[in-house]
Formats: structure tokens, C-alpha cells, sequence
């Protein structure tokens, strides 16, 4: 048995201690909305944040998270950076298919958390891990740069 | 284009009539989300009206980011009268009904969504307000006339008002009219201008379901390891270590593969790793890229099948003042959606029900009864979000074999779940392909004869053999039968050369091929002939005005013609597809040793923009499909397996590698195009012909990377 924290809950989960965090969260624990990709830390898809830090949650074993806390795409809108981004979101209509867009919204979180000012190159250094097979870059790029400015306009 | 499954007049006027029924309270359609509702389920319209005045659209077409759910509303909240950011979309079930009346079947692809739906969802969305308001006439006593119908309410012109939710069931007790007047463009108040995808929310929020998040409960997880070799069956398997695990519930040799059933998917993961399995490789055994390549090229010895005919291209080219000749090769592709294949399914005594992501509900509905064992008539398609089709989702395969899966175990839900590797590996293939040109140029340097031959597979043959006749397969044709210039003698060929791998519809299907070959030749003609590559076209587009429009405008936009910083090159293709026009100017610059690719402008007519904001980030998406089957990313085989698995091997485009792209919509037409696929098929030749432009090298092959072509 592992203790977790997620989105705020305490949580005990029963699983093979080597079960990747990402079939942890959906089938343990009927959390459908972070996302299988590729299984191998390439794609992004599965982007939870493990104390604050964006992470693939393909990669990270349950045996390694006993007492951790984690954030997915289910809690962040209860963060204040989380909320904008995905207001940010709506407003430019970011999605597509909108597979990735958890992830993306998941790392785009994790960039704003720590940068209220990124420049574009921070953004392609945050952002390159996360694939969008649709190709909706253009409007990840805008609404990132959407959301600092209402970020740091709530700021001012 | 022929029709796979004939689709009637009677149909669909049947399904026009019964809008009334669609108003119903209690008009029996499927549950929202997934509850286990498994009872039979007949629906049979596009729209239903709740007492709480909630409209709902039953769509017909599945969502896979091409923005089917809003744009298709657009159509029916425009003359039904409501704001279309309030209408909720249910997923149509299978129904006769529902058939693609461009296809012929009940498929979203070949971007006909929009085109098939152009007047049958405005006129279900009339319909349904020309009820409600006789019904709201009758109720008041007043004459029809002095009623009118907006925001979801009737009025009278004495003040009187009343919701179409109370209206509701009166309305479908009424006959439907014999026919309804549609809005003119002029009077549009949604088509055309700015709206919010109704599923964007959801998505940003984790909350849109997709395929791989279907639940039902009781829900066990299977995980299929399939035999490397495309065609091949397992003969034998030693389960011993898989079975020693805890949680493993059964293993199933389903022929293509054997699948362990277990209480968790990485419970079923791990010990499929530890199968060992004996494996009939089959007939493609020993199938490598090299083979592929010459088995194509030797295709071209065969005349195959005329696909277009003009004067007399054979005697022209021969009094040519100049002729030019070139081959021309694309790469094989996978689909690589990010969402891998992945099907839920169910056999009990109520039969058989799917949940799954699929552009193809009815052949859905076929293979997953055939391989259950149940009726197709009890076997029902739930169908869910698609994380990304790009055809792939056109095959149902994954279908089938969760089905024959879950009749092993009857009574639990099985949920199939494909690996990256599973998906790169076994996928149905864009296929490769081999074309040979010749053009032959008068003294002013005129085209005046052209000769044309594109050596592929049929994806048609495989998945729809009625629809190929005399060796034409249309979805070979694409990008040459409607080739935009006028050239006074040509001869277009298609052969059609299997290479012993399955194939699939990729994005844009033909036209990419084509139009790779095409307008990177039409490039050297214009180079050969001294020619600006806009001038040498304009000539030859003198019977289709919206196209030249299409290049003059994205030459302005581009800055053709005008001073480049140096080291900066621009490389121009344009054609028609899907009764669209469109245009792309794509512009390189040198980056040391590498180039970079800094810019595409995307000159787009679709004729009508029903929603103008998708149909650009349609084009954005088509453009990044484009640079993934033009920069680096191709499949490649030996001993008949393939040889990529990942995103490490087989890249998809990051937000690093984006040039900005830019796009023009225009509106020249009295209806709209296919959209969703456009942005794709140009990418390839402007770049390439932007690289020659810049270095002087002509790149006559897919990826660009296989001639030492590299993009920062």
C-alpha cells in the first residue's frame, strides 16, 4: 500500500509497486484525464506535476512516490496559475482533438508557476516535450503568453 | 467519387420528416456519457429539444479536432433559432440514417463532414423552428405569419412568448412541412463568424472523454502482442510466466496475436512481455523498404489506367521545343495519432457494445459482430472523443480484435489497449509511392504537354474494392484528376502496384503525393523555362478564376517577387482539393550548416467559412501534418518488420521546430469545401522548391532528410 496525495486528497493505493503513476491515476484511481502517449517519457501526454515540478507520469513508478504529492489535469484549475492557463485556453481556443492538451495545460502550469515573463525560447524549452499530433503549437504559444499577461495583470 | 453503401433520397426524407419525432420529450436516443444502458437504440434525426429547453445535436460525424461537433451545430443553430454556444452534442450511434452521402457510408473522413451536412442540418435545424412555431400559432390561435422564432423562443407579435422546450412536444405531434426556405448567406447571424469550439473547455480540463477513457464497471484490461510481421499468426504460445502473475484473468490466442486479460492494464502488460510465442511469420517474412521501392518503380512499366486525357500529349512533347523529365518518390508513413489504438468492448447476453474512438461507426459495427460471433443488429458502436484520426481511425482493426477478445470472456468488459510500439508497428500505412513526368515547353516557354504516371497502392481495394473499377481507384486520383492547369495535351496515368504492405487513407490521401510530384515538377519547368514559378502558373489557370485568385493573393502576402534578406529563399505550390482552393508559399533560410524553416503563407478558398477561426487552425494543423511527412519522419522496413516504434524514431513536429504560418481565408463560393485536410498536401513541394530556391538542390524524394536536407 502507497499514500498519496492528490489534488489535495490523501489517497492509499493498492498496486504493483511498479505500476507507472499514469495507470496508478487512471485505473486506480478512475482519474481518465491524464493521458497514455507513448509510455516512454517522449510525448508529454501524461505531464502530472510531483510537488510543484512537471513530470511524465509514465516514468515514475509508484514505488517512489510513498507520501509525494501530485497534481493532474483534475486539480489544477483550483491553482490560481492553473485557472488562468486554462482560461487562456478558452479564450483562443487552444484544442483539437485535445489528446496532448492536458499535458499542455499541465506544462504550461508548471512554466508559469516559476516565470510570469516567459520569452519564446522559454517557452520552446518548457513546451518541446509535449507533442500535439494536431500541430496546435501556434495557439499554445499564444495562450501561454495570454495567461502571463492576466496573471500579471492580477499581480499589479 | 462511387458510393461504398448507397445511401437513398427515401432515407434521408424519412429522417427529415422525423425532426418532428426528434422534438419529443422521450424520443429514445442514447444515454449521455457511457451508462450501461445497453437497450437497442434507434435514433433517427439530428435534433432534440428537452422541456428545459436544452437543444441537443445528435451528431453524426466524430469529433477528431477537425471541429466537426461546432461546426455542425453552426449549421443547425443558425436556422433552428438558438445560440449555438447553449447547444450539447450527443455522439450519433450507428444508423442507415447517418450515411455520408458523399461516401456512402457512415464515415467521417475525406473532409466532406461540412459539404455532406451543407443543407441537411440546416434544413433539419428549419424544420424543427417551422414546427415550433405552427405549434406555438396553434396554441395562441393566431395566424402563423405573426409568429416568429429566435434565441430559442416563439413570439407573437402581441408580446406573447414561448420556449421551445414548452413547445416541444406539441411540435412533434405536428406533420412535418413538405419542404422549408433556408436563409440566404446575407442573413447568416452564426455561419461565418466568430464562435468558441463548444469542446475546447473540456478539453483543457481533462474532462472530454476519449476512447481510452470508456469505464464501464466491471471493466478488466487486455494487452495484445501481435506478431511483427505484418499478415503473420500465431501458431503456439507458452503462457506459463504470463499466467504465474496475479491479476492475469486469461490469455487468447486471437490469431493475429495473443492477448493476456488482466485486472489492470500493466498487470495485462507485464505479462504479455512474458509470453513466448511461436510465430507463422507469412508471406512478408523478408519485405524491406528496398523491395518496396522496386517493386514501385517497376510498376511503371505497366500503362495502368487513364485518369486524364487532353489533345495529344505523345505528339506534343515530341514537337516541344524543350522537355524536361523527372521521378519522383514518397516515403512510407505511419499515422502516429497520439491517442494508440484502443477499443472496450463487451459480449453478454444483450449482446455486443463497443466503446471506442472510430471514424467509422458502421464498419465498426461489422467487424466487431463478425469477430463477437453477435448479430450486427445487437452489436452497438458507443462511440467516444477520437485523440486524433488522420484516417487511422478509419481502420477498425483494433475493434475487432477487442471483440474477439471479449467473447472469450463473456459477460466482462475488455478494454484493449495498444502500446506506442503496437501502434507504430501495425498500422496501415500511407502508402509509398513513385511517379515519373515529362513536360515538354514551347519557344516562349509555355507548358504544351505534359505526361504524367503515379505508381501506388490501393488503399481502395483493400477496405472498398466496389469503388475501384477498371484499375481507377479515386483516392489514387486525387491532387491529377482535378489537376488546376489547363495544359492543351496531357496524359495522366495511375498504376496501381501492390508491395505486399497494407495500406491506409494519411491525411489528404493522394493528394499529397501527387501534388508532391506535381508542383515540385511544375517548379522545374518553370526554372527550365526561365520562368517566375506564380507567372509560368497564371498562364495555365485561365478556367479557374478562384484559383488564380488563391495565387495572386498569397504571392502578395508572401512578399513574392519582392528583395529576401539574404540567405532567405521562398518556394511557392498551389492546387485544388476537397472543392477548396488553396495556395502556400513557404519560406527557408540558411542556418549554418542546416536551414530553417521560417515561415508558411497559406492562401485558403473554401468557398463559405462556416466557422472561419477552425478553418484557420485547420490550415495551422495541415501544416504541421505537412512538415511531419515532409522533414524527417518516414517508416522503413527489414525482415518484414518495421523498424520504428516511437516518437524517438518516428518524431512528430515540436513547438521548437514551428515556423509561423500564416493563413488568408477567402470566400469566392456559393458553398464550402473540404477543409480539414487542405493544409497538408502543399507543404512538400513549397518547401522543397523553397530549398531549391536557397541552394540550388533539387530534392526529388520524401523525407527531405533522406537527402541530407536537415531543419534546424
Amino acid at each position: 500500500m502507497t499514500t498519496l496525495t492528490v489534488n489535495g486528497k490523501v489517497l492509499e493505493v493498492h498496486a504493483a509497486s511498479d505500476t507507472p503513476l499514469l495507470w496508478v491515476l487512471r485505473d486506480h484511481l478512475g482519474m481518465t484525464g491524464t493521458k497514455f502517449g507513448c509510455g516512454a517519457g517522449l510525448c508529454g501526454a501524461c505531464t502530472v506535476h510531483l510537488e510543484g515540478a512537471a513530470v511524465r507520469s509514465c516514468r515514475v513508478p509508484l514505488a517512489a512516490l510513498e507520501g509525494a504529492k501530485i497534481t493532474t489535469i483534475e486539480g489544477i484549475g483550483a491553482s490560481k496559475v492553473g485557472a488562468a492557463v486554462q482560461a487562456a485556453w478558452d479564450r483562443i481556443d487552444v484544442p483539437q482533438c485535445g489528446y496532448c492538451q492536458s499535458g499542455q495545460v499541465m506544462g504550461a502550469t508548471a512554466l508559469l508557476s516559476g516565470n510570469l515573463r516567459p520569452t519564446d525560447t522559454d517557452i520552446d524549452k518548457a513546451m518541446t516535450g509535449n507533442i500535439c499530433r494536431c500541430g496546435t503549437y501556434a495557439r499554445v504559444r499564444a495562450a501561454i503568453h495570454d495567461a502571463a499577461r492576466s496573471l500579471r495583470e492580477v499581480q499589479s | 467519387m462511387s458510393a461504398v453503401f448507397k445511401a437513398s433520397r427515401r432515407d434521408f426524407l424519412k429522417s427529415s420528416a422525423a425532426i418532428g419525432g426528434g422534438l419529443a420529450v422521450g424520443f429514445y436516443l442514447p444515454p449521455a456519457g457511457f451508462a450501461a444502458d445497453l437497450k437497442p437504440v434507434t435514433a433517427n434525426a439530428w435534433v432534440r429539444i428537452a422541456p428545459d429547453n436544452q437543444v441537443t445535436l445528435i451528431c453524426h460525424r466524430n469529433e477528431m479536432g477537425q471541429d466537426v461537433h461546432t461546426s455542425l451545430a453552426l449549421l443547425v443553430a443558425e436556422e433552428l433559432g438558438v445560440d449555438v454556444q447553449k447547444v450539447a452534442i450527443e455522439q450519433a450511434p450507428v444508423d442507415p440514417v447517418y450515411i455520408n452521402s458523399l461516401l456512402g457510408a457512415q464515415i467521417t473522413g475525406g473532409s466532406t463532414s461540412v459539404r455532406d451536412a451543407w443543407v441537411k442540418l440546416r434544413e433539419a435545424g428549419a424544420t424543427a423552428r417551422v414546427l415550433l412555431t405552427t405549434a406555438a400559432a396553434q396554441r395562441w390561435g393566431v395566424p402563423l405569419e405573426e409568429c416568429s422564432a429566435a434565441h430559442g423562443y416563439v413570439s407573437h407579435r402581441s408580446g406573447k412568448r414561448a420556449s421551445y422546450g414548452e413547445l416541444a412536444e406539441a411540435a412533434a405531434g405536428l406533420p412535418a412541412p413538405q419542404s422549408v426556405a433556408l436563409k440566404a448567406p446575407a442573413e447568416f447571424t452564426q455561419i461565418g463568424k466568430q464562435r468558441h469550439r463548444l469542446d475546447a473547455p473540456a478539453k483543457a480540463r481533462g474532462q472530454a472523454r476519449f476512447g481510452l477513457d470508456a469505464t464501464v464497471p466491471g471493466m478488466v484490461y487486455a494487452s495484445l502482442e501481435q506478431c511483427p510481421v505484418l499478415g503473420g499468426k500465431a501458431t503456439a504460445v507458452d503462457d506459463s510466466k504470463a499466467r504465474a502473475l496475479s491479476g492475469v484473468l486469461a490469455v487468447v490466442n486471437i490469431g493475429e496475436g495473443v492477448a493476456v486479460v488482466a485486472d489492470h492494464y500493466w498487470t495485462a502488460k507485464k505479462a504479455r512481455d512474458a509470453l513466448n510465442i511461436t510465430w507463422d511469420y507469412g508471406p512478408g517474412a523478408g519485405l524491406t523498404t528496398e523491395q518496396i521501392r522496386a517493386t514501385l518503380k517497376d510498376g511503371a512499366k505497366s500503362d495502368g489506367a487513364i485518369v486524364r486525357q487532353a489533345g495529344d500529349a505523345a505528339g506534343a512533347l515530341k514537337s516541344a521545343a524543350r522537355t524536361l523529365s523527372a521521378e519522383y518518390t514518397s516515403q512510407l508513413l505511419a499515422h502516429a495519432t497520439l491517442e494508440p489504438m484502443n477499443c472496450l468492448a463487451l459480449v453478454s447476453d444483450a449482446g455486443c457494445d463497443i466503446w471506442t474512438s472510430t471514424q467509422f461507426p458502421q464498419g465498426a459495427q461489422g467487424v466487431a459482430a463478425a469477430r463477437s460471433g453477435v448479430a450486427a443488429a445487437r452489436t452497438r458502436i458507443w462511440p467516444q472523443f477520437i485523440g486524433g484520426g488522420f484516417g487511422r481511425r478509419l481502420d477498425v482493426d483494433f475493434i475487432g480484435q477487442a471483440a474477439a477478445i471479449a467473447r472469450t470472456v463473456p459477460g466482462k468488459p475488455v478494454k484493449l489497449i495498444w502500446t506506442r510500439e503496437d501502434d507504430i508497428r501495425h498500422d496501415f500505412y500511407r502508402p509509398a509511392s513513385y511517379h515519373t513526368l515529362t513536360g515538354g515547353l514551347d519557344a516562349g516557354g509555355k507548358l504544351v504537354a505534359f505526361d504524367y504516371k503515379m505508381v501506388s497502392s490501393s488503399i481502395t481495394n483493400r477496405m472498398f474494392p466496389g469503388v475501384v473499377k477498371n484499375d481507377l481507384d479515386p483516392f489514387m486520383t486525387e491532387g491529377s484528376a482535378n489537376l488546376a492547369y489547363d495544359v492543351p495535351n496531357a496524359m495522366q496515368r495511375v498504376v496501381i502496384q501492390e508491395y505486399g504492405l497494407r495500406s491506409g487513407y494519411w491525411r489528404s490521401v493522394s493528394h499529397a503525393l501527387n501534388a508532391f510530384a506535381i508542383e515540385s515538377f511544375f517548379d522545374e519547368l518553370a526554372h527550365a523555362a526561365g520562368r517566375d514559378p506564380v507567372a509560368f502558373r497564371l498562364e495555365l489557370l485561365g478556367k479557374l478564376p478562384r484559383q488564380k485568385a488563391v495565387l495572386e493573393r498569397v504571392a502578395a502576402e508572401s512578399g513574392w517577387g519582392s528583395a529576401l534578406p539574404s540567405g532567405t529563399a521562398l518556394g511557392l505550390a498551389m492546387m485544388e482539393s476537397y472543392e477548396s482552393h488553396q495556395a502556400l508559399v513557404a519560406r527557408v533560410s540558411k542556418s549554418g550548416k542546416r536551414l530553417k524553416l521560417e515561415r508558411l503563407v497559406y492562401v485558403v478558398d473554401p468557398g463559405i467559412a462556416v466557422h472561419p477561426d477552425q478553418i484557420v487552425a485547420q490550415l495551422q494543423s495541415g501544416g504541421v501534418t505537412g512538415l511531419i511527412n515532409t522533414l524527417r519522419s518516414k517508416v522503413t522496413l527489414k525482415d518484414g518488420r518495421i523498424e520504428q516504434g516511437n516518437f524517438d524514431d518516428f518524431p512528430l513536429l515540436r513547438i521548437n521546430q514551428m515556423p509561423r504560418i500564416d493563413v488568408v481565408v477567402l470566400q469566392a463560393g456559393e458553398k464550402p469545401g473540404g477543409i480539414g485536410e487542405v493544409g497538408v498536401p502543399l507543404v512538400a513541394p513549397a518547401v522543397a522548391n523553397a530549398v531549391f530556391a536557397l541552394t540550388g538542390k533539387r530534392v526529388r524524394s520524401l523525407p527531405l532528410s533522406d537527402s541530407g536536407i536537415e531543419f534546424v
